[in-house]
């Protein structure tokens, strides 16, 4: 068991350490350098060597790359040239918001969808599980800009519930204001969300209810409520819990389209501006901090599996 | 009969198919069961038992609904109560054995939770209390150290063993009644003779009531007190176990007597031509079509279920016999034992002693060690198979037997190259079968063919039979025109009695022996010289057994064919083989002619093997030598069977591996044990089967 999650540990960070190598060699391979980023049209031969004496970058690649690795460790990404500041700073606050975005649209989103997968199994092909799975559908079909769209039509603009546009500073507090300003982007990032886990869970949970064990539950004379929560359930879960991580993961390149449609200050729209004015070291940051949550969020649906699942929490046996 | 416990009258059961058709399951089924009694409920698959033991248990497969007739349990209407009070029944009075253990426990809960969760909810204890009981009750199904048991999870324990919390299981709520579907069905023989012992034990001490639902008559046999025969959805014969074993009054139920194979009398059972047809959907007698008693009228008026005699069983208690046949006093009187011996014919062949296949001391290891094995230099377990001296003659069929985990399947995949020997040759004339099978010459894989179990898993469901006797007949001659392949594919559906027009047909739209037939078909497409078969008639159902069989014997007596015949149906070797090799943890045993396997001196492993073996005779005992405790792995040193011996001799069976002895007088008779051959012989002075 120890040695099972001392593996997929070691295989997380070996994955992110070549996510890393990657994103620096991209960067590397891109014409020009941080030097030419920043400079720009006003380039002389003389400012750029003043400039890459500065900063370093006439060293070899290699150890570039280490310093930079050494610096990411110890939460330090370096500083933006173009925006004059270290990148830690002006990721901070993003990120926090970024966060909080993505964790309220899982803590709605997961346990809804579970519910109504249940709900939907058990009563399959009868008019809740219809209109439910026909609405999922609309949910997964539409793509997450559209449905954004629809519901700032809908709940800002038509019945002014909630606020369309994000019109807060990137430090703001989080409070109900807060809420209130997210609860529109969350309810967009839920309805996809939702759609995709819904189906699967769905699926799963009607094979397990016509499963040898669920039928003998039944004629043991176990209550329908103990069958699923105890018997049914958690068999359920066990084949989805990879996927309720890709959605999670898939939620983090959500969150860019859908922070750019309400202007919303998270590490989403800042990644744009940062390539779109050329701020390397920036860039280079959130593609690692992107690329952790994926392997964390990984990580943790593999040793969730392993609680849920018996026959890969135990060796011994036959 | 003593007080009436179930009583269903009169029940059909059906579904409606998408089309609206209404399809029956169960038609007009009267049955009835006395407390402390076990039914046997025999048929083939697709009769309507497993349905009809459902229903007693107030459970339809959804989709299916009652069309008529009831079922009630102590007086309750099981289907029209409401859905509390079912539960309630459910587990405490009426519980249900499943066929599949493995499959019927929870996966991601502890044995012994499941347990106690019957007893909260069937008998009323909780907490420490029904802790201990589950620990008692596993106690009770005889499994060894059950506190360790009650915290494994399925997955950890081994067929039998599950078998066993299953019983277990269903003893929690002390139940009156209990339903068991083929509870044993895929278990090896030992360890279902010693299920079936305990189930024994436990309906005599605590007087329960059991439904013993089973396609095997030798397991029928041995635990019913009363037996009803189910075909196409009705009962077609219903009387007690010694009236339906020693003078069957349907014709059905004799052709089922007559299709198995038996321990006692060697060669090949008659087979039933035909299939059953789906219930109700002919005018008269449902058998009509297959009987070789038919007249005028079985086609035209359906027959009652009549009481054609009463008798007194051991307790002197009346019961009657029904038969559902027109002409079952035509049955009755013939005198069925006599009969019986005449349906066997003998496939046996000469001895040709040309060797076809030589296999000469093989090893096989599953072990591959890793990268870090191999740096720590880790310790090899022992070889999964090894040491394996056989010859198999051309134009015979030896048998390798043993339970599950003895190699059987192990040493034909070697011979077959999906599998490398570690050590060892194998030979065929002057070719070396140790290569890989993508590494023979054409010419080779031609000869050596090889059938699977499981014809469902070996035949792709996406090509037409067309398609897939194209394939070898492709491969292994080219020169051959589309017009000669097409005469070819039809002559190779005569040979295995298809007709024709299954050419355009799909594996989804035949029958499991239809499909085998095919699957054989195939293999023969290649006019092979040797022919491997994988517990080829495991899957099919008695009656096709027979003919698949038949089949077989009749190709090779055509060809010359000779087959290594892998199989766990002790019964089945004794119909088919010449000579038979027992093998235990991947080691052989004894090797001798069939006569000679079934008649002492036995190795103990194969005596235990035959003691465990059931006859359709409810007079005969199983004789329960060894533990049927399951071994993972062969022993480092010594005799394989060293740790389940019940005649031990000491410390020199864990540390030499025995000679191989042939007894006095024995034509091919060689038997590897410490015990001296006429101490053996001594030992066992009953013959296990006598021709």
């Amino acid at each position: 068991m120890i040695r099972l999650i001392g593996r997929r540990i070691f295989f997380a960070l070996l994955t992110l350490l070549l996510v890393s190598l990657i994103v620096f060699i991209s960067v590397e391979a891109l014409p020009g350098d941080m030097a030419t980023a920043y400079l720009g049209r006003d380039a002389t031969p003389e400012s750029l060597a003043v400039l890459r004496e500065e900063f370093g970058l006439n060293a070899p690649a290699y150890q570039r790359y280490f310093s930079w690795l050494g610096g990411i460790v110890q939460g330090d990404f370096g500083d933006s040239l173009v925006r004059d500041k270290p990148v830690s700073e002006i990721i901070g606050n993003r990120l926090r918001n970024t966060m909080v975005l993505a964790i309220t649209a899982s803590l709605v989103g997961i346990p809804l969808a579970i519910f109504l997968g249940v709900f939907t199994a058990l009563t399959r092909d009868r008019w809740p599980d219809i209109v439910v799975s026909t609405i999922s559908i609309f949910g997964m079909t539409l793509p997450e800009f559209v449905t954004g769209t629809i519901l700032v039509y809908v709940f800002a603009i038509r019945l002014k519930w909630f606020q369309g546009v994000a019109t807060m500073p990137s430090d703001a507090p989080i409070d109900a204001e807060f809420f209130n300003i997210i609860a529109l982007p969350v309810a967009t990032l839920t309805l996809v969300m939702v759609a995709h886990i819904l189906r699967l869970v769905r699926t799963s949970m009607i094979d397990v209810m016509i499963s040898d064990y669920v039928q003998m539950a039944r004629l043991k004379g176990v209550p329908a409520r103990q069958i699923v929560f105890r018997h049914a359930l958690p068999n359920a879960m066990l084949p989805t819990i990879n996927i309720v991580a890709l959605t999670i993961a898939w939620l983090l390149g959500g969150v860019i389209i859908i922070e750019q449609v309400f202007n919303f200050p998270g590490i989403g729209n800042l990644m744009i501006n940062g390539i779109s004015d050329r701020d390397l070291a920036l860039v280079q940051a959130i593609a690692i901090i992107l690329a952790a949550f994926y392997v964390g969020i990984n990580l943790l649906a593999d040793l969730m599996s392993l609680v849920l699942n018996p026959r890969l929490r135990t060796a011994r046996g036959h | 009969m003593s007080e009436l416990l179930v009583d269903i009258q009169d029940l059909s059961v059906g579904y409606t198919t998408k089309y609206g058709k209404l399809v029956h399951v169960l038609r007009n089924v009267d049955l009835q069961i006395g407390r402390g009694e076990t039914l046997g409920l025999v048929g083939e698959s697709g009769c309507g038992k497993s349905t009809l033991g459902q229903a007693m248990m107030g459970f339809l497969r959804s989709g299916s609904k009652i069309l008529g007739g009831r079922v009630t349990y102590q007086g309750h209407d099981m289907f029209a109560m409401p859905a509390k009070e079912l539960e309630s029944i459910r587990g405490r009075s009426i519980a249900l054995i499943p066929q599949n253990a493995g499959q019927s426990l929870t996966p991601t809960l502890r044995v012994g939770k499941q347990i106690v969760e019957a007893l909260e909810l069937n008998a009323q204890i909780k907490g420490a209390e029904a802790d201990a009981r589950a620990v008692e009750l596993l106690g009770q199904v005889r499994l060894p150290s059950p506190e360790e048991m009650a915290t494994r999870y399925p997955h950890e324990l081994s067929g039998g063993q599950q078998q066993r919390v299953a019983v277990a299981m269903a003893l929690a709520g002390n139940p009156d009644m209990l339903v068991l579907d083929e509870p044993t069905t895929g278990l090896d023989v030992t360890t279902q003779a010693h299920i079936l012992e305990l189930l024994r034990d436990i309906v005599k001490e605590m007087g329960t009531a059991m439904m013993y639902i089973s396609h095997d008559l030798g397991v029928i046999a041995r635990v019913s007190d009363r037996v009803s025969v189910m075909y196409a959805g009705e009962k077609v014969e219903d009387a007690t176990a010694s009236q339906i074993f020693k003078s069957p009054s349907h014709p059905y139920t004799r052709g089922l007597l007559e299709s198995i194979p038996r321990l006692t009398l060697s060669g090949i059972p008659k087979s039933m031509p035909g299939q059953p047809p789906l219930p109700a959907t002919l005018p008269g007698c449902h058998f009509e079509p297959r009987c070789e008693f038919a007249t005028d009228i079985c086609g035209t008026t359906p027959p009652k279920l009549e009481a054609i005699s009463s008798a007194a069983d051991n307790n002197g208690i009346m019961s009657s016999h029904f038969a559902r046949c027109h002409h079952w006093d035509k049955l009755a009187k013939a005198d069925f034992s006599e009969e019986l011996k005449d349906a066997y014919q003998d496939v046996r062949k000469k001895d040709t002693a040309k060797p076809a296949i030589t296999i000469t001391d093989v090893a096989i290891s599953y072990y591959r060690p890793g990268f870090l094995d191999n740096l720590m230099n880790t310790p090899h377990p022992p070889d999964t198979v090894s040491n394996i001296n056989l010859t198999v003659n051309r134009g015979e069929t030896v048998a390798l037997v043993g339970e599950s985990g003895s190699g059987k399947s192990t040493i034909v995949r070697a011979v077959s190259g999906l599998l490398p020997a570690k050590d060892g040759a194998i030979s065929f004339e002057n070719f070396d079968l140790t290569t890989d099978v993508d590494d023979r010459p054409m010419e080779l894989r031609k000869r050596i063919q090889m059938i699977f179990q499981n014809p469902d898993a070996s035949l792709n469901p996406r090509h037409s039979v067309t398609e897939i006797l194209d394939q070898p007949l492709k491969l292994y001659f080219p020169n051959m025109s589309a017009a000669e392949r097409d005469k070819r594919k039809e002559e190779l559906l005569d040979r295995v009695r298809l007709g024709h027009r299954y050419l355009t047909r799909y594996p989804g739209q035949m029958s499991g022996g239809e499909k085998q037939r095919v699957a054989i078909a195939r293999a023969f497409a290649a006019d092979p010289e040797v022919v491997l078969c994988d517990e080829v008639t495991s899957a099919l159902d008695v009656s096709v057994q027979a003919a698949v069989l038949d089949l077989l014997a009749d190709l090779q007596k055509e060809h010359g064919t000779t087959y290594i015949f892998i199989t766990h149906d002790l019964a089945v070797v004794r119909a088919f083989a010449d000579r038979v090799a027992v093998l235990y943890q991947g080691r052989l045993c004894e090797v001798g002619t069939v006569d000679e396997i079934y008649a002492p001196p036995f190795h103990p492993y194969a005596e235990t093997l035959l003691g465990a073996a059931l006859e359709p005779d409810p007079d005969m005992e199983p004789k329960l030598l060894a533990g049927d405790t399951p071994e993972s792995s062969p022993p480092e040193t010594g005799c394989p069977f060293q740790r389940r011996c019940p005649v031990r001799v000491g410390e020199i069976c864990d540390t030499t591996m025995p000679d191989w002895v042939s007894p006095k007088g024995a034509i091919d008779h060689n038997i590897r044990c410490h015990i001296p051959v006429e101490e053996l012989l001594a030992m066992q002075t009953e013959p296990i089967a006598a021709d």
